[in-house]
Protein backbone atom coordinates (compact mmCIF):
# COMPACT_ATOMS: atom_id res chain seq x y z
CA UNK A 1 0.00 0.00 0.00
CA UNK A 2 0.77 3.65 -0.18
CA UNK A 3 -0.64 7.08 -0.26
CA UNK A 4 -1.91 9.33 -2.40
CA UNK A 5 -2.70 13.38 -2.09
CA UNK A 6 -6.01 14.89 -2.99
CA UNK A 7 -6.23 18.56 -4.12
CA UNK A 8 -6.89 19.63 -1.11
CA UNK A 9 -3.57 17.73 0.20
CA UNK A 10 -5.76 15.03 2.19
CA UNK A 11 -3.87 11.72 1.83
CA UNK A 12 -6.07 8.94 0.65
CA UNK A 13 -4.85 5.33 1.34
CA UNK A 14 -4.61 3.25 -1.49
CA UNK A 15 -3.38 -0.43 -3.03
CA UNK A 16 -1.57 -0.17 -6.34
CA UNK A 17 -3.23 -3.12 -8.79
CA UNK A 18 -1.73 -3.83 -11.66
CA UNK A 19 -4.79 -5.03 -14.51
CA UNK A 20 -3.78 -6.59 -17.17
CA UNK A 21 -3.55 -6.37 -19.98
CA UNK A 22 -5.12 -9.66 -20.29
CA UNK A 23 -5.87 -11.39 -23.47
CA UNK A 24 -8.76 -13.79 -23.71
CA UNK A 25 -7.50 -17.25 -24.24
CA UNK A 26 -10.88 -18.89 -24.67
CA UNK A 27 -14.19 -18.66 -24.57
CA UNK A 28 -16.76 -21.59 -22.98
CA UNK A 29 -19.87 -21.54 -24.20
CA UNK A 30 -23.17 -23.55 -23.47
CA UNK A 31 -22.78 -25.89 -26.34
CA UNK A 32 -19.72 -26.84 -25.84
CA UNK A 33 -19.14 -26.87 -22.29
CA UNK A 34 -22.11 -26.10 -20.50
CA UNK A 35 -21.79 -23.22 -19.45
CA UNK A 36 -21.11 -19.65 -20.28
CA UNK A 37 -17.15 -18.33 -19.35
CA UNK A 38 -14.40 -16.76 -20.55
CA UNK A 39 -10.82 -17.52 -19.85
CA UNK A 40 -7.79 -14.53 -19.43
CA UNK A 41 -4.53 -14.48 -19.56
CA UNK A 42 -1.95 -12.40 -17.24
CA UNK A 43 1.61 -11.69 -16.99
CA UNK A 44 3.47 -12.84 -20.04
CA UNK A 45 6.27 -15.47 -19.47
CA UNK A 46 9.34 -14.08 -19.41
CA UNK A 47 11.80 -16.24 -19.08
CA UNK A 48 13.67 -18.07 -22.49
CA UNK A 49 12.96 -21.34 -21.29
CA UNK A 50 9.75 -22.57 -22.11
CA UNK A 51 10.51 -26.29 -20.40
CA UNK A 52 7.90 -24.67 -17.65
CA UNK A 53 4.79 -25.58 -20.40
CA UNK A 54 4.04 -28.49 -21.68
CA UNK A 55 3.06 -29.17 -25.28
CA UNK A 56 -0.57 -28.74 -25.06
CA UNK A 57 -0.40 -25.77 -23.38
CA UNK A 58 1.79 -23.77 -25.86
CA UNK A 59 -0.75 -25.55 -28.13
CA UNK A 60 -3.27 -23.72 -26.55
CA UNK A 61 -1.72 -20.21 -26.21
CA UNK A 62 -1.15 -20.91 -30.20
CA UNK A 63 -4.61 -20.93 -30.12
CA UNK A 64 -5.53 -17.49 -29.44
CA UNK A 65 -2.48 -16.00 -31.28
CA UNK A 66 -0.50 -15.05 -27.86
CA UNK A 67 2.60 -15.99 -25.81
CA UNK A 68 2.78 -18.02 -22.84
CA UNK A 69 1.54 -16.19 -20.33
CA UNK A 70 2.29 -17.58 -16.06
CA UNK A 71 -1.38 -17.20 -14.76
CA UNK A 72 -5.01 -18.42 -16.60
CA UNK A 73 -8.12 -17.94 -15.11
CA UNK A 74 -11.73 -18.12 -15.82
CA UNK A 75 -14.51 -15.73 -15.70
CA UNK A 76 -18.20 -15.85 -15.77
CA UNK A 77 -19.62 -13.06 -17.72
CA UNK A 78 -23.36 -12.03 -17.89
CA UNK A 79 -23.26 -9.51 -20.56
CA UNK A 80 -22.24 -11.63 -23.39
CA UNK A 81 -19.17 -13.17 -23.81
CA UNK A 82 -19.98 -12.81 -27.63
CA UNK A 83 -19.22 -9.23 -27.18
CA UNK A 84 -15.50 -10.89 -27.37
CA UNK A 85 -13.66 -13.22 -29.60
CA UNK A 86 -10.83 -14.91 -28.38
CA UNK A 87 -7.30 -12.82 -28.84
CA UNK A 88 -8.97 -9.67 -27.84
CA UNK A 89 -7.13 -7.86 -25.01
CA UNK A 90 -8.76 -6.59 -21.77
CA UNK A 91 -7.46 -3.66 -19.87
CA UNK A 92 -7.85 -1.74 -17.09
CA UNK A 93 -9.90 0.85 -19.50
CA UNK A 94 -13.27 -1.91 -18.64
CA UNK A 95 -12.75 -0.42 -15.01
CA UNK A 96 -13.29 3.08 -16.34
CA UNK A 97 -16.87 4.29 -14.97
CA UNK A 98 -16.88 2.00 -11.93
CA UNK A 99 -16.80 3.74 -8.88
CA UNK A 100 -16.74 0.67 -6.99
CA UNK A 101 -14.67 -2.53 -6.90
CA UNK A 102 -14.49 -6.21 -4.89
CA UNK A 103 -11.27 -7.48 -4.76
CA UNK A 104 -10.87 -11.08 -4.15
CA UNK A 105 -7.77 -12.97 -3.22
CA UNK A 106 -5.78 -15.59 -1.02
CA UNK A 107 -5.39 -14.31 2.41
CA UNK A 108 -1.95 -14.12 3.72
CA UNK A 109 -1.88 -17.57 5.60
CA UNK A 110 -0.77 -17.67 9.37
CA UNK A 111 -0.55 -22.04 9.56
CA UNK A 112 -1.71 -23.33 12.88
CA UNK A 113 -2.88 -20.50 14.85
CA UNK A 114 -3.94 -20.13 18.25
CA UNK A 115 -7.68 -18.42 19.40
CA UNK A 116 -5.95 -15.54 20.52
CA UNK A 117 -4.63 -14.29 16.77
CA UNK A 118 -7.24 -16.79 15.16
CA UNK A 119 -10.41 -15.80 17.11
CA UNK A 120 -9.30 -12.70 18.84
CA UNK A 121 -9.96 -14.28 22.50
CA UNK A 122 -8.36 -12.20 24.99
CA UNK A 123 -5.83 -14.66 26.74
CA UNK A 124 -5.19 -14.39 30.51
CA UNK A 125 -3.69 -12.56 32.96
CA UNK A 126 0.35 -12.55 32.32
CA UNK A 127 0.60 -12.03 36.04
CA UNK A 128 -1.33 -11.93 39.42
CA UNK A 129 -0.53 -15.43 40.13
CA UNK A 130 -1.79 -17.13 36.73
CA UNK A 131 0.55 -20.42 35.31
CA UNK A 132 0.95 -21.76 32.20
CA UNK A 133 -2.41 -20.62 30.61
CA UNK A 134 -1.98 -17.18 28.56
CA UNK A 135 -2.79 -17.94 25.25
CA UNK A 136 -5.05 -20.94 26.24
CA UNK A 137 -9.12 -20.68 25.32
CA UNK A 138 -10.41 -21.44 28.51
CA UNK A 139 -13.50 -23.73 28.85
CA UNK A 140 -14.64 -25.18 26.07
CA UNK A 141 -18.05 -25.90 27.10
CA UNK A 142 -20.46 -27.07 29.93
CA UNK A 143 -20.31 -31.07 31.84
CA UNK A 144 -22.13 -33.73 31.39
CA UNK A 145 -25.16 -32.11 29.91
CA UNK A 146 -24.49 -31.93 26.66
CA UNK A 147 -21.45 -34.20 27.51
CA UNK A 148 -20.00 -32.58 23.85
CA UNK A 149 -18.56 -29.89 22.49
CA UNK A 150 -21.09 -27.82 20.17
CA UNK A 151 -20.78 -27.83 16.90
CA UNK A 152 -18.51 -24.29 15.36
CA UNK A 153 -16.52 -23.89 18.72
CA UNK A 154 -13.82 -21.06 18.30
CA UNK A 155 -10.65 -23.71 18.64
CA UNK A 156 -7.45 -23.84 17.15
CA UNK A 157 -6.62 -24.32 13.55
CA UNK A 158 -5.90 -23.20 10.07
CA UNK A 159 -5.56 -19.61 9.73
CA UNK A 160 -5.50 -17.56 6.24
CA UNK A 161 -4.53 -18.49 3.21
CA UNK A 162 -8.29 -18.61 2.36
CA UNK A 163 -10.14 -17.09 -0.13
CA UNK A 164 -11.31 -13.94 0.94
CA UNK A 165 -13.41 -10.65 -0.92
CA UNK A 166 -13.42 -7.42 0.08
CA UNK A 167 -16.57 -5.71 -1.15
CA UNK A 168 -16.93 -2.40 -2.26
CA UNK A 169 -13.42 -0.49 -2.45
CA UNK A 170 -13.71 2.80 -3.62
CA UNK A 171 -12.01 2.80 -7.32
CA UNK A 172 -9.62 5.80 -6.54
CA UNK A 173 -7.51 6.88 -9.76
CA UNK A 174 -6.98 4.51 -13.02
CA UNK A 175 -3.15 5.20 -14.75
CA UNK A 176 -4.58 3.46 -18.43
CA UNK A 177 -0.83 3.99 -19.45
CA UNK A 178 0.76 1.58 -16.97
CA UNK A 179 -2.72 -0.53 -16.78
CA UNK A 180 -2.90 0.49 -13.10
CA UNK A 181 -5.90 0.63 -10.57
CA UNK A 182 -5.97 2.32 -7.41
CA UNK A 183 -8.26 1.43 -4.72
CA UNK A 184 -8.90 3.03 -1.50
CA UNK A 185 -7.72 0.86 1.45
CA UNK A 186 -6.14 -2.50 1.80
CA UNK A 187 -6.89 -5.63 -0.10
CA UNK A 188 -5.90 -9.73 0.65
CA UNK A 189 -2.96 -11.38 0.27
CA UNK A 190 0.67 -10.44 0.35
CA UNK A 191 2.71 -8.09 -1.63
CA UNK A 192 2.82 -9.15 -5.02
CA UNK A 193 -0.22 -11.71 -5.33
CA UNK A 194 -2.69 -12.29 -7.64
CA UNK A 195 -5.96 -10.65 -7.16
CA UNK A 196 -9.32 -10.70 -8.63
CA UNK A 197 -11.12 -7.88 -9.34
CA UNK A 198 -15.25 -7.41 -10.10
CA UNK A 199 -17.18 -4.49 -10.51
CA UNK A 200 -19.20 -4.24 -7.00
CA UNK A 201 -22.24 -5.86 -6.38
CA UNK A 202 -23.46 -2.96 -4.34
CA UNK A 203 -24.62 -1.47 -7.89
CA UNK A 204 -26.50 -4.63 -8.56
CA UNK A 205 -24.39 -5.49 -11.77
CA UNK A 206 -21.82 -8.03 -12.58
CA UNK A 207 -19.44 -6.66 -14.42
CA UNK A 208 -16.65 -8.67 -16.19
CA UNK A 209 -13.47 -9.47 -14.27
CA UNK A 210 -9.73 -9.27 -14.35
CA UNK A 211 -7.32 -10.97 -12.85
CA UNK A 212 -3.82 -8.76 -11.75
CA UNK A 213 -1.20 -8.35 -9.31
CA UNK A 214 -1.07 -6.10 -6.69
CA UNK A 215 1.67 -4.64 -5.19
CA UNK A 216 1.20 -2.98 -1.98
CA UNK B 1 9.73 -3.85 -16.00
CA UNK B 2 12.30 -1.98 -14.27
CA UNK B 3 10.05 0.22 -12.42
CA UNK B 4 7.13 -1.59 -10.63
CA UNK B 5 4.03 -0.63 -10.16
CA UNK B 6 3.87 0.94 -6.90
CA UNK B 7 6.81 3.28 -8.08
CA UNK B 8 5.40 4.59 -10.61
CA UNK B 9 2.39 5.64 -8.61
CA UNK B 10 4.63 7.41 -5.92
CA UNK B 11 6.38 9.27 -8.84
CA UNK B 12 3.51 11.29 -9.81
CA UNK B 13 2.87 12.09 -6.36
CA UNK B 14 6.53 13.13 -4.84
CA UNK B 15 7.49 16.88 -4.17
CA UNK B 16 10.21 18.22 -7.04
CA UNK B 17 11.96 19.69 -4.57
CA UNK B 18 12.32 18.41 -1.14
CA UNK B 19 12.82 20.24 1.70
CA UNK B 20 16.23 20.58 3.30
CA UNK B 21 16.65 19.83 6.59
CA UNK B 22 18.43 17.35 9.49
CA UNK B 23 17.86 15.81 12.57
CA UNK B 24 18.42 17.90 15.15
CA UNK B 25 17.41 21.11 13.10
CA UNK B 26 15.12 23.33 14.93
CA UNK B 27 12.69 24.25 11.91
CA UNK B 28 10.00 26.65 11.28
CA UNK B 29 7.44 24.34 9.34
CA UNK B 30 4.68 26.68 7.19
CA UNK B 31 1.74 24.28 6.65
CA UNK B 32 -1.37 25.78 4.72
CA UNK B 33 -5.03 25.62 6.98
CA UNK B 34 -7.90 25.97 4.88
CA UNK B 35 -10.59 27.23 7.65
CA UNK B 36 -13.77 28.01 6.00
CA UNK B 37 -13.32 29.41 2.69
CA UNK B 38 -9.85 31.34 3.76
CA UNK B 39 -6.58 29.61 3.34
CA UNK B 40 -4.10 30.98 5.12
CA UNK B 41 -0.60 29.86 6.94
CA UNK B 42 0.19 28.13 10.05
CA UNK B 43 4.35 27.87 11.43
CA UNK B 44 5.29 25.01 13.29
CA UNK B 45 8.23 25.14 14.98
CA UNK B 46 10.40 22.83 17.20
CA UNK B 47 12.90 19.91 16.71
CA UNK B 48 13.17 17.30 14.07
CA UNK B 49 13.14 14.64 16.24
CA UNK B 50 12.94 11.90 13.63
CA UNK B 51 12.62 10.99 9.90
CA UNK B 52 10.79 8.09 8.76
CA UNK B 53 12.09 7.53 5.18
CA UNK B 54 9.54 5.47 2.74
CA UNK B 55 9.45 7.11 -0.61
CA UNK B 56 6.25 8.94 -1.16
CA UNK B 57 5.11 7.95 2.67
CA UNK B 58 8.17 10.11 4.16
CA UNK B 59 6.85 11.89 7.47
CA UNK B 60 9.01 14.14 9.58
CA UNK B 61 8.45 14.51 13.55
CA UNK B 62 8.80 18.20 15.05
CA UNK B 63 8.63 18.36 18.91
CA UNK B 64 8.50 21.84 21.08
CA UNK B 65 8.05 22.37 24.68
CA UNK B 66 5.03 24.90 25.08
CA UNK B 67 4.47 26.41 28.24
CA UNK B 68 5.87 23.12 30.15
CA UNK B 69 3.87 20.46 27.95
CA UNK B 70 5.46 18.56 24.96
CA UNK B 71 4.16 18.37 21.59
CA UNK B 72 4.93 17.09 18.63
CA UNK B 73 3.34 16.88 15.11
CA UNK B 74 3.86 14.44 12.88
CA UNK B 75 3.98 15.36 8.94
CA UNK B 76 4.03 14.04 5.66
CA UNK B 77 7.34 15.07 3.92
CA UNK B 78 5.22 15.40 0.24
CA UNK B 79 2.45 16.31 1.11
CA UNK B 80 1.03 20.08 -0.42
CA UNK B 81 -0.40 21.13 2.60
CA UNK B 82 3.60 21.04 4.08
CA UNK B 83 4.22 24.22 1.70
CA UNK B 84 7.85 24.81 3.60
CA UNK B 85 10.48 24.00 6.06
CA UNK B 86 12.34 26.75 7.36
CA UNK B 87 16.19 25.93 9.22
CA UNK B 88 16.60 28.16 11.88
CA UNK B 89 19.65 26.45 13.69
CA UNK B 90 20.89 22.98 13.33
CA UNK B 91 22.04 21.09 15.94
CA UNK B 92 24.76 18.99 16.78
CA UNK B 93 23.40 15.49 17.09
CA UNK B 94 24.41 11.69 17.31
CA UNK B 95 21.47 9.63 16.39
CA UNK B 96 19.32 9.39 13.88
CA UNK B 97 16.06 9.20 16.34
CA UNK B 98 15.81 11.91 19.01
CA UNK B 99 13.13 10.08 21.31
CA UNK B 100 15.48 10.85 24.40
CA UNK B 101 14.45 14.53 24.29
CA UNK B 102 11.18 13.36 25.20
CA UNK B 103 12.21 12.63 29.00
CA UNK B 104 14.56 15.64 29.35
CA UNK B 105 13.08 18.73 30.77
CA UNK B 106 14.24 22.93 30.37
CA UNK B 107 18.11 22.89 29.89
CA UNK B 108 18.90 18.78 29.56
CA UNK B 109 16.51 19.15 26.64
CA UNK B 110 19.14 21.59 24.43
CA UNK B 111 21.00 20.49 21.58
CA UNK B 112 24.54 21.89 20.73
CA UNK B 113 24.88 23.90 17.88
CA UNK B 114 26.56 22.63 14.12
CA UNK B 115 28.96 24.46 12.78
Amino acid sequence: MTHIFDESGDEIPVTVLEMGPCPVTQIKSVEKDGYEAIQLAFEPFQKKDQRKFKKPQIGHFNKANIKPYCHLREFRVEDGPEKLSVGDVLTVEIFNDVEFVSVTATSKGRGFAGVVKRHGFSGANMTHGAHEQFRHPGSIGMCNFPGRVLPGKKLPGQYGSKKVKTLNLEVVKIFLERNILLVKGATPGPNGSIVTVEQSSRKKKRGKLEPITKKT
Amino acid sequence: MSETAIEYVESKYLKKSVPQFRIGDTVKVHMRVVEGEKERIQIVEGVVISRKHNDLRETFTVRKTSSGIGVERTFPLHSPRVEKVEVMRSGKVRRAKLYFLRKRKGKAARLVERR
